[in-house]
């Protein structure tokens, strides 16, 4: 059978997102619908012109609300992303395969999430009686909150590799950094020291506060069209060169303990995919965006795509390498831990102004930039070329 | 006294089994009828040998802490008053890669912030002790193991 390589077909062409911040007053549905206008904006494309929709599954606003909010166009393409954070990258590789198979032209990937308020914490939500796997074998433990999930496997973690909460703290204050040169950021005027980290309160020990994402409101959109398409708009493109979806077979979200080695990344499956798509290869990139609802997120990340060997990536984190100006920069625009945290969305547009050369921590000569989305749930990764 | 207000539900076909054995204190997992390997957490099928004939297969309740976090505020608010608590993950005896979520208890009853977590090691040998939560819910939780040879 013919198949259709998806390389250098598609490019991101126009980028939105809101405001960051807490306790907005507009709805999910405004929100998405400012930052998708702002993307569409950017891009000089019109309303109309859009005939593809690509959100997550868990987006509350429909997507008859937003057609009809927007005047977007009649739609040939619309679908969802699994899986919370680790549906963020996939959105792209939806509307990418949407356009490059015909079945859309101007598609919009797009999250808009109101995260801040402490009752719309998922884990918050659970239900008095539990019947899914994962929560079955859980949460009547009290091991309920993503950061207990995560701290349970980042101890395994030390235990194996002599990884220590100061490799914790060198993602922390380097995504830190990044957020502070960025006026959108949450966390913009907001610097941390070393011992600001050291000295934080405990979440989920060893985890504290400081490896936890922020809780934001915020909307974020992109717009992709044809490789062609793109050469004819005002933004200089940022094309996907490739990109995956994948996860390990069996693997549960986050609380992953029923696998032979809950240490081996969800993501290995995914990786595989992208490099065997890819020209550019790990030792390429200039310049990475990891989802990071958790910090220890980064160091899976940092061995499932191969950026350094497995039980290596706490020492990667050493001598500014993940900071802008070291050898692999890491969410030059603070990511979730500084930035915001709309599940993710933000590496994406984070991703495309390091293209652009518009970021406002930007790495020289970044003709290409790696984007993944969590590792820890069934993910997906794209790179983005000039 | 209840651990929490989050319980499973015990009518669910694939897990009753289990369920119904530690209201009558007893630790089993499966054992598959196609080829005779051993699986938890209660599943349908077996990832082996894809057969759906399984036989409930009582183990020793001994085993191994994989890992543990301690859990700070904010917590589910039923779990409010016990915090800062241990949570762990057990690698049963067995065979080490089946695991289950749980407590350290100091004692047969006791409250999930009982154990000083300073106490708690990665490998440590643990044993199971079973804690009434519900009428129908009997959950699995974990003693310290001491030494051989001691008191």
């Amino acid at each position: 059978m013919d198949t259709i390589s998806l390389k250098d077909r598609t490019a991101i062409v126009g980028i939105g997102q809101t405001k960051f911040g807490k306790g907005f007053t507009q709805s999910e549905e405004a929100l998405g619908c400012e930052a998708i206008k702002m993307a569409l904006d950017d891009a000089g494309l019109k309303a109309s012109e859009v005939n593809g929709l690509v959100s997550y599954m868990m987006q509350t606003a429909e997507e008859d609300e937003i057609t009809g909010a927007l005047g977007l166009g009649d739609l040939t393409y619309f679908t969802r992303t699994p899986s919370g954070g680790g549906g963020a990258a996939a959105t792209v590789g939806q509307a990418a395969m949407a356009i490059a198979t015909g079945q859309a032209d101007v598609v919009v990937a797009w999250r808009s999430r109101k995260r801040s308020a402490a009752a719309s914490r998922v884990w918050m939500q659970t239900q008095p009686r539990v019947v899914h796997l994962r929560e079955m074998w859980t949460t009547p433990w009290g091991v309920l909150r993503p950061a207990d999930h995560v701290a349970m496997l980042f101890r395994r973690y030390m235990h194996l590799y002599d990884a220590t909460r100061e490799h914790l703290a060198n993602i922390a204050t380097a995504f830190r950094a990044h957020a502070n040169r960025n006026p959108a950021a949450l966390m913009y005027d907001k610097p941390m020291t070393r011992d600001d980290y050291m000295n934080a309160r405990l979440i989920s020990d060893p985890l504290c506060l400081f490896d936890c994402c922020l809780e934001t409101d915020a909307a974020l959109a992109v717009v992709l069209v044809s490789a062609e398409r793109a050469k004819d708009l005002k933004q200089k493109p940022a094309y996907i060169h490739a990109i995956a979806q994948g996860v390990t077979s069996g693997s549960t979200m986050m609380a992953n303990f029923f696998v032979d080695d809950p240490l081996h990344s969800q993501a290995n499956p995914c990786a595989e995919s992208l490099w065997r798509q890819s020209d550019i290869k790990a030792k390429d990139i200039k310049v990475a965006q990891m989802y990071d609802a958790f910090s220890p997120e980064i160091l899976m990340c940092l061995e499932a795509y191969g950026f350094c060997g497995k039980g290596e990536a706490a020492a990667f984190t050493e001598n500014g390498n993940i900071q802008l100006g070291g050898k692999l920069p890491i969410n030059t625009g603070g990511g979730g831990l500084s930035e915001c945290y709309i599940h993710g969305f933000n590496m994406i547009n984070e991703g495309v102004k390091q293209i652009r050369g518009t970021s406002t921590s930007q790495v020289d000569d970044a003709d290409n930039c790696f984007v993944c989305a969590s590792d820890l749930n069934p993910t997906g990764a794209f790179i983005l070329r000039r | 006294m209840p651990v929490g207000p989050i319980l499973p539900a015990t009518d669910d076909p694939d897990s009753a089994g289990f369920w119904a054995a530690t209201r009558e204190g007893k630790f089993v997992v499966q054992k598959c009828g196609g080829c005779g390997e051993l699986r938890f957490p209660p599943r349908p099928f077996c990832k082996y040998c894809q057969s759906n004939d399984f036989s409930w297969h009582p183990v020793s309740g001994r085993g191994r802490i994989w890992s543990f976090a301690i859990a700070h505020k904010p917590v589910y608010p039923a779990l409010a008053d016990f915090a800062p608590f241990p949570i762990v993950i057990v690698e049963l005896e067995e065979k080490p890669t089946l695991r289950i979520s749980g407590n350290v208890l100091a004692a047969p009853g006791a409250a999930i912030n009982s154990v000083d977590p300073a106490k708690l090691r990665i490998g440590q040998p643990v044993h199971v002790t079973f804690q009434q939560v519900a009428e129908d819910v009997v959950l699995p939780q974990w003693l310290l193991t001491p030494p051989p040879g001691a008191a």
